[in-house]
Order: structure tokens, then C-alpha cells, then sequence
């Protein structure tokens, strides 16, 4: 525990000097928002279209960060730095993990007012206490797969280029599940003809759980076959 | 206990318990090629021994191995009584390791670097001002390691390796980098004066020979040279280079 | 070296692959309505399955590596997945053909095993791209093992996501094999045991080519430096 908070205090005050991953990740996603306005030459949009662009936009700007994760501890030694101390390699995982979920928390709370801001047909305000779940689910997966990618990717060639492609296919179940689970939040009417949002389905927030739960314990499983030589 | 006495320089006080590095048919490939191949030693508690060799003659792995971070593929090794690959986490945490990188983070500050350590191997901040100290780096502690001199670092880099008192040292070139002001200043830290088990690489036989106890010579990975190093000649060790 | 067994493999191979299109052709009744072209079927859905299987099991073998360090298993485990990848293609492209001859487009997105593969295909062909970009080869077999465990582990959740996924307003284009009668049951059951043959020998040989290889490289070696 107190190896989890030391790590992840170095990797904060790391990213707080260089603020190298989260603007470039709030800026990404901003600037996707308006790019996506001019490519459907839509002013809003509402329902699954919403929830899709949303999806897309934050595992894209995640990518971003989770291509970052490592570097800097492989260009300057840091793995070595942390191999030699007497502590549970899991450590790194857990530690490296929250780090980005951090980094996605603050990722949301730019891009998710801005895209309500900007592409948004519907009011957001009474859906988003709901909207929490598939968020905090979204992000509990890609912060499990793409730390475990990243980690594995860190110290091989083009690893900007794999990263991507072994992320992108290990995460559509979660932007399934996400996007399908958000899709009646942002509905200008609900499907019995009510005006406002639709309701949660569970049914996703429970695929999206399972797939937490597996992928997370799958990474410690096997994370530290990633560490050693 | 009688060849661990005779390889240990005369006055060197030799402890009645295991030896500091115990090798025995050390292997370790890299792919087809051997890194280091067949290498036996023993190096009692409180000696040093300096390994000489040209690049790639499997200095720098031999030095990771000992550290643990690299795991054997044949033969038996024992750092400190722990034995490798199975009981690392017995080593780990005593023994100290100074490559050619210097294992700080560049955007932090020597402070702040040296008290992520610390924390990650349970020890208290004071100890961090102390080497500070120790290192003449107090005044330039709050500064970025980036902005500092290849000295300065080394220096920073070897407040590191020390912090956690280790009881064996592995020192790949140590001295590189380093004026013989800063030198002096950090002998009492990683020299002969520190008492501890060391290992070091070295290019410089002048030098280094005087403060050897066991002299190893590397080459192409295997053992070309193993004896007390008031049996070598530095002609010996320059024949390694050719 | 070991061809007794690999003999008595192929044989059994094109053997039972006779008896398989023997059925197919002759036994099988032709589907109301899909017509002579839903034979495909028998091709595309024991493709898939042995596809999948074969993925799954590299990564059971991958666990062995990670567990005994012997490089053997991780030979296996990467014939087991370089295999089920060339299979995977094919059931891509049976998928596609069969989707053109009875729904009139190349691809459909409302059928959710063709849609699964389609993501498992793509994940799995970065497969050997992380193994050559790893140089030290120790490395490169840890690492493309962790891989392969939780590539196999994606493999039934991705399926799971996917059917859930799939919309049922519009009927499944290439049908259900839950509810076969009897004829087609039986003419399929042998089809996916000639698969399995199949698979199970070319894994045989692509395992045979490479310890010769690699036997080949150790004595050249060897003979070099003397």
C-alpha cells in the first residue's frame, strides 16, 4: 500500500512538471468534437449517434495516454529503479492504473462538458448522475487493458504503432457496452414518448462489470511476467 | 574457509559466514549467443572484486544478475546467501546498483527522487538529507536533474544506489564522470573506506588494481582471468583488450 | 523424425475430409431456403469453431510456457495461433461469400459471429507484429505469451459482447446451427471432425519445419565456430 502510494505520488508529480498526457488528451478530444461537427454537418446530435462520438472520442484521447504511460519510466531507467526495491511488483500495475484513471477523470470532466457544450442536441443535466456508471465502468476497463498494453508495448520497436492496435480491438466490448449504455441517457425523448432521457440499462453496466473483472484479474495475473528479464 | 582467507587481502576482516557472491557455472544467452557462459567465483563478505573486459564481454550482465534483475539460465548463484532466480526478494533491498544510467527521473528534482526511493524501500526521509549531505548535492537538491552537470548526477546517482545501506555494491565504471574532487568526496561512500562487499567494472587497471582483492577478466562471456590481485599484472589485463 | 505419426495424421486427414464432402454433397438434403449455397455452412461454421478453439488453446499453452520456462510450449503456443489465424482468414472469407449468396451483400453487420471474428482477426494479427518487434528472443516469448492469455481470454467475452449486441429486430442472416435435423446435424458433426484433423496436421508439420530449422541453425552454429 505504501509502494502504491509512492508510485503513484512520482508518477502525478511527474505528470504535473511535464503535463505531458492530460491536456494533450482534453485538447484531443475537444478539437475531435469539432471535426466531427463538420464531418456530419450536424449542429447536434442525440441518442446512439451521441453516444457513439462520445465513445470514440474518449478511447481515442485515452490511446493518447496510455502510449505515455510508460515512457518515461523505460527511457530513464525507471523500471530498474523500482526492480531493485524489495517490494510486490503488482505494485507498479495497481499504481500505473490509477494513475490513468486520473488521468481520464480529468480527460471527462473537460471533454464531457464540451461535448454537451458543443455537439449536444439534448439537455445533459438530468441524465449525467446516470451517465456516472457507464463512465466509471468505461474507464475501470481501459484503465485495466491499457495499462497491461502499455506495459508490454513500452520496450518494443514502433510501439506507438502497436500500442493502438492491440488496444483497440480488446476495448470494443467496453465502447459496446458503453455506448449502448449511454444511448437512451441521451435521447431527446425516451422510448415510451416521454420527454427526457431514458433510463440505464443494466444489462450493459453488467457486461461492462464482467469485463472489469476479468481483464483486471488477468493483468495481475500476469503483469509481472511483463517486468522481469 | 582457507581459500576464502587466501583470496581475501591480508588485514581484510573475513566473517565466519557465507560468501558475500557465490557463482557456480553462471550461464545467461542472449538468443543463440552466450552473454556470459560457465562463470564460477566467490567473493567472501567485505572484498571487492573488479571484473576488466571489453565491451560486451559480459560486465554489465554480470553486475544485473547479482542484482537480480536479470535471471540466470544455467549454473547456481547466491548473492548474500539468497539464492537466484528462487529467493531474489531475500536480496533485493541489500544490494546496491550503480549502472550506466543513473535510474533518476529527470523531471524531478535529486530530493524529490531520493525520497521516492526511500519511501519504496521503507526508509525515512532523514536518511535522504544525510546523503545528500553526504554527496556535497544539498545545495543543488531542488533543482531538476536535467539541469545538472554529468558529475552532479553521478553524484545524485550514487546517493541513490547507497541509501538503503546495502551490504553489496555493483558499480559498472563508477568513476566515469567524475572530477577527483568528487571523487574524494564520494570514496567514503562507494570505496575501499566503505567497508561493504563491492563488485566493479572498470577500464582502468591503474587505478582500479589497488583497491582489488579478487581480480576477474571477461571475455566474449567467459572467465579469462580469476586470481587475487596481488597475483596479476596490469600487462595481464591489458592482453585482455587484444 | 516423427513421421510415422504425422503420416498416420494426413492419412486420417484427406480421409476423413472424403467421408465429410462425400456427406456434403450427397447426403446432406439442400436447404429450403437458402438454396445449394448454404453448403457453404458446413465449410465456414467448423472453419470458425476449430478457428476459435485453436486460439484458445495457444493461450492455454502459453500458460504453460509462463509456468515450466520451456521454450517448447511457446513453439506450440505460436503454431497453435499462426494457424488459427490462417483459418480465421478463411472464415472470413467463407463468411463473406456465404453472406453474398444469400443476403446479396459481401459483409453484414447483424450477424454477430462474423462480426466477433472479424474483431478476434484483427487482435490476433498483431500477434506476430509484437513478436518481431521484440529482438531479445527470451523476451520476445514472455511477452507474446502474456499476450496470447489474455487474447484468449477476449475471445469468449468478445462473442458475449457482440451477440449481446446484435439486434433482434433484424433475423440472423446466416442462421442458427442450434436446431439441425438429423441429416445436416450429422453431415456437420463429421465436416467439424475433418476441421479438427485438419488442423491438428498442419499444426504437425508447421511444428515438424520448425524444430528442423531450428535444430539446422543449432549445428551450423556449432560447425561454424570449429
Amino acid at each position: 500500500m505504501r509502494v502504491v502510494g509512492a508510485l503513484l505520488r512520482k508518477e502525478l508529480l511527474v505528470e504535473l512538471r511535464t503535463l505531458e498526457s492530460v491536456p494533450g488528451m482534453a485538447l484531443f478530444a475537444v478539437t475531435t468534437f469539432v471535426v466531427f461537427h463538420f464531418a456530419l454537418n450536424q449542429n447536434t446530435v442525440s441518442g446512439q449517434e451521441a453516444a457513439g462520438i462520445l465513445w470514440v472520442t474518449l478511447l481515442f484521447a485515452a490511446m493518447l495516454g496510455i502510449n505515455r504511460l510508460f515512457v518515461a519510466d523505460a527511457d530513464q531507467g525507471g523500471f530498474d529503479g523500482f526492480l531493485l526495491a524489495p517490494v510486490d511488483r503488482s505494485a507498479l500495475l495497481f499504481a500505473k492504473a490509477l494513475s490513468l484513471l486520473a488521468y481520464l477523470f480529468v480527460l471527462e470532466l473537460v471533454a464531457v462538458p464540451a461535448f454537451a457544450l458543443l455537439l449536444l442536441g439534448p439537455p445533459l443535466g438530468q441524465a449525467l448522475p446516470s451517465l456516472l456508471a457507464p463512465l466509471a465502468l468505461g474507464d475501470l476497463g481501459v484503465a485495466a487493458i491499457g495499462t497491461l498494453i502499455a506495459a508490454m508495448t513500452v520496450r518494443t520497436r514502433a510501439r506507438d504503432l502497436l500500442g493502438p492496435m492491440l488496444t483497440l480491438p480488446l476495448l470494443v466490448p467496453v465502447v459496446i457496452g458503453c455506448a449502448r449504455a449511454s444511448a437512451p441517457l441521451l435521447q431527446a425523448t425516451s422510448g415510451d414518448g416521454g420527454v427526457g432521457p431514458g433510463s440505464l440499462p443494466l444489462r450493459w453496466l453488467g457486461t461492462l462489470a464482467l469485463y472489469d473483472l476479468v481483464f483486471g484479474l488477468i493483468a495481475y495475473a500476469v503483469f509481472d511476467f511483463l517486468l522481469e528479464d | 574457509m582457507e581459500e576464502l582467507a587466501a583470496q581475501a587481502a591480508p588485514g581484510t576482516l573475513v566473517e565466519d559466514r557465507t560468501a558475500a557472491v557465490e557463482l557456480a557455472g553462471l550461464t545467461r544467452n542472449y538468443g543463440e549467443r552466450a552473454a556470459l557462459e560457465d562463470v564460477s567465483l566467490t567473493l567472501p563478505v567485505g572484498a571487492t572484486l573488479v571484473a576488466f573486459g571489453p565491451n560486451g564481454a559480459g560486465k554489465t550482465t554480470l553486475l544485473r544478475v547479482l542484482a537480480t534483475l536479470l535471471r540466470p539460465h544455467a549454473g547456481t548463484v547466491a548473492v548474500l546467501g539468497a539464492a537466484l532466480p528462487e529467493e531474489a526478494w531475500r536480496a533485493r533491498g541489500r544490494v546496491g546498483l550503480l549502472g550506466h544510467e543513473a535510474l533518476l527521473y529527470r523531471e524531478l528534482t535529486p530530493r524529490e527522487n531520493l525520497r521516492y526511493h526511500a519511501r519504496l524501500h521503507g526508509i525515512g526521509e532523514e536518511r535522504v538529507e544525510r546523503q545528500l549531505e553526504a554527496v556535497s548535492m544539498s545545495s543543488r537538491a531542488d533543482e531538476p536533474v536535467k539541469t545538472l552537470s554529468r558529475g552532479m548526477v553521478q553524484r545524485v546517482a550514487i546517493a541513490r544506489a547507497t541509501l538503503h545501506d546495502p551490504e553489496l555494491l555493483l558499480l559498472d565504471e563508477p568513476y566515469a564522470n567524475l572530477d577527483p574532487a568528487a571523487i574524494d568526496v564520494v570514496e567514503p561512500l562507494i570505496g575501499s573506506a566503505s567497508r561493504r562487499t563491492r563488485v566493479l567494472t572498470s577500464h582502468d587497471p591503474g587505478r582500479s588494481l589497488a583497491e582489488a582483492d579478487l581480480v576477474l577478466g571477461l571475455r566474449g562471456g567467459r572467465v579469462a582471468l580469476l586470481k587475487p590481485s596481488s597475483d596479476v599484472a596490469q600487462q595481464e589485463i591489458i592482453e585482455l583488450y587484444k | 523424425m516423427r513421421s510415422p505419426s504425422l503420416r498416420a495424421l494426413s492419412i486420417s486427414t484427406v480421409a476423413a475430409f472424403c467421408v465429410a464432402l462425400s456427406l456434403v454433397f450427397f447426403y446432406a438434403p439442400i436447404e429450403a431456403e437458402e438454396g445449394f449455397l448454404q453448403k457453404i455452412f458446413y465449410l465456414h461454421v467448423p472453419l470458425a469453431i476449430v478457428s476459435l478453439s485453436g486460439f484458445v488453446i495457444g493461450g492455454l499453452l502459453a500458460i504453460a510456457h509462463l509456468r515450466t520456462r520451456d521454450q517448447r510450449w511457446d513453439l506450440r503456443s505460436y503454431v497453435a495461433i499462426h494457424m488459427s489465424l490462417i483459418f480465421g482468414a478463411a472464415v472470413l472469407l467463407t463468411g463473406s461469400i456465404w453472406a453474398r449468396a444469400s443476403w446479396g451483400h459481401w459483409w453484414v453487420w447483424n450477424e454477430p459471429t462474423l462480426v466477433s471474428f472479424l474483431i478476434i482477426f484483427l487482435l490476433y494479427a498483431t500477434y506476430q507484429p509484437l513478436r518481431f518487434a521484440i529482438e531479445d528472443p527470451e523476451r520476445q516469448a514472455r511477452y507474446a505469451s502474456v499476450f496470447a492469455i489474455t487474447a484468449g481470454a477476449f475471445v469468449p467475452l468478445n462473442f458475449m459482447a457482440v451477440r449481446l449486441s446484435a439486434s433482434y429486430v433484424h433475423p440472423r442472416v446466416l442462421g442458427s446451427s442450434s436446431n439441425l435435423p438429423g441429416p445436416m446435424m450429422l453431415t456437420f458433426l463429421v465436416s467439424l471432425g475433418a476441421m479438427a484433423l485438419l488442423f491438428a496436421t498442419l499444426c504437425s508439420y508447421e511444428l515438424a519445419a520448425k524444430r528442423t530449422r531450428i535444430l539446422l541453425k543449432a549445428r551450423s552454429r556449432i560447425l561454424g565456430f570449429q
